[in-house]
């Protein structure tokens, strides 16, 4: 369970996150969506302590892990980061290591768990994200799609109570988000406390239960997915909303010939 | 003029005498500038440990900013007269040391930065304290960055212990010296001393270079 409390955080003179509050609720998925420069990957780094958060409060699974600008100590902060996964949108796997290796390595290292049994739990987990045949090979030869997978099994090779996610299919080519996206589910069904931020509308709207709406730093709206995407309350959410789908539409088919190529774009924007 | 080499034949077990001792002072000058070398480039990835910053920093400013000659003549003239007498070997391997831990810590910071933040970040997000993540992901990483700069580092070194001579230890250069003094012969004495020079600067780069191979094939 992640509750933030009036979290505020600043990037020199600019303002990313401004009294932003939100919890998420056990065993329960949450996706934060908005424009760019919305402040929502930042918001989750705060989650992590990877950025600090100015003000304001974060606790997970009821411990405040920061609080007021002012983090754990050191070997706390690690104790609770063990337990809370996090996956990057460039996978950040360790390109020096195999893809066995870049999961056991944590709970060596961390748990001090014997290497024999690190390796059984790795090779358990990346069967269970598809990759068991990938074990001895090296990130390099990976693709973008299967790196994202190593690096969820990474992740759950802590047996983290919370899982981070920041825009994990932002860098996939299209056709490989889905195999991303099938393991979230995944996740998410099996009970794992999910903070997700996405530009997966699809995702967001079948795996969601609450979905989060950013702006500007701001939360703008929140609810189930059908009240955020059939029935928004705000109009900024709307005007999100709207974008996404001329962008679809605009990439899908070709707009007809306009005699003023400037009528031809799309207006309000 | 006619060159002749027989003090060069005559005086070789002096000159591999001399070899050997020069392989020794720059083999430990060489660990030594690796550890100090580090330390101070990962203390100084860090200004906001202010006193350890600072020191380093002054370390790297003074070291890089003054001749290897003075730093040596400091360590063998100038420490006696505070009480402290090193043996000259010792001055040697200190003074060749910390010259090149100076240039080894910059080649260490810059390599070390060079390395993706996501890197620190994914270890830190798994538990892993800042130095497990250093030790674990980021320096693995970054060493084999480090070891083209090094070459270059290891042949300076190499080169510049011919100012050990000067403290009174019985390296190459000085075995060389010695043997000039009595046969008069420096122009073929220093053709074979430089020769000695160039044989030792190639060995260390091809042994690097073979390290840098391996670690290639090794990431697959």
């Amino acid at each position: 369970m992640i509750e933030i409390r009036n979290v505020y955080k600043s990037f020199g003179s600019t303002e990313v996150l401004k009294d932003v509050s939100l919890t998420v609720p056990p065993s329960r998925t949450t996706v934060v969506i908005g424009p760019s420069g919305s402040g929502k990957s930042t918001l989750l780094r705060c989650c992590n302590c990877l950025e600090i958060a100015d003000r304001g409060e974060i606790r997970i699974n009821h411990r405040t892990i920061i609080a007021d600008g002012k983090p754990l100590p050191d070997k706390e902060l690690n104790a609770l980061r063990a337990e809370t996964g996090m996956v990057f949108q460039s996978f950040n796997l360790f390109p020096h290591m195999t893809t066995v290796e870049n999961v056991m390595r944590a709970p060596v290292v961390v748990r001090r768990m014997a290497k024999a049994e690190a390796r059984e739990l790795a090779m358990e987990l990346l069967r269970k994200v598809g990759l068991g045949d990938k074990a001895d090979v090296y990130p390099s030869t990976l693709s973008g799609g299967q790196k994202q997978r190593a690096a969820i099994a990474r992740a759950l090779a802590m047996k983290p109570k919370v899982m981070l996610f920041d825009e994990p299919t932002s860098a996939l080519d299209p056709e490989l988000v889905g195999e991303v996206l099938q393991v979230m589910k995944t996740l998410a069904e099996e009970g794992m406390t999910m903070m997700v931020v996405t530009h997966e509308m699809g995702f967001a709207r079948e795996v969601a239960d609450t979905v989060v709406v950013m702006a500007d730093g701001r939360i703008v709206e929140s609810g189930p997915p059908e009240q955020i995407f059939t029935n928004p309350t705000q109009e900024r959410t709307r005007g999100f909303l709207r974008a996404l789908v001329d962008g679809h539409l605009a990439g899908a088919r070709p707009q007809p010939p306009a005699d003023d190529p400037l009528e031809a774009l799309p207006g309000n924007h | 003029m006619t060159l002749d080499f027989a003090p060069v034949w005559g005086g070789l077990p002096e000159l591999l005498k001399g070899t050997v001792v020069t392989i020794e002072v720059t083999a430990a000058a060489f660990l030594l500038s690796a550890v100090l070398g580090l330390l101070v480039g990962i203390i100084r990835l860090n200004p906001a440990r202010r006193v350890l910053y600072g020191i380093a920093s002054a370390y790297v400013a003074f070291i890089r900013g003054t001749p290897l000659l003075v730093q040596l003549f400091l360590l063998f003239f100038g420490l006696p007269q505070f009480g402290i007498l090193l043996p000259a070997w010792l001055c040697g391997v200190i003074g060749l040391g910390i010259y090149s831990g100076s240039y080894v810590s910059e080649v260490v910071r810059g390599a070390i930065q060079s390395i993706d933040r996501g890197q620190m970040e994914a270890a830190r997000s798994l538990g892993m304290s800042y130095r497990e993540a250093m030790w674990e992901v980021v320096l693995p990483q970054a060493f084999r960055r480090m070891l083209p700069p090094l070459g270059n580092e290891t042949i300076a070194l190499i080169k510049n212990s011919a100012l050990v001579s000067l403290l009174t230890i019985d390296d190459v250069m000085r075995e060389g010296q010695r043997i000039i003094s009595t046969s008069f012969r420096a122009l073929e004495v220093y053709i074979a001393v430089a020769l000695i020079y160039f044989i030792l600067t190639n060995a260390a780069t091809w042994i690097l270079r073979q390290l840098e191979k391996r670690m290639t094939v090794e990431r697959g």
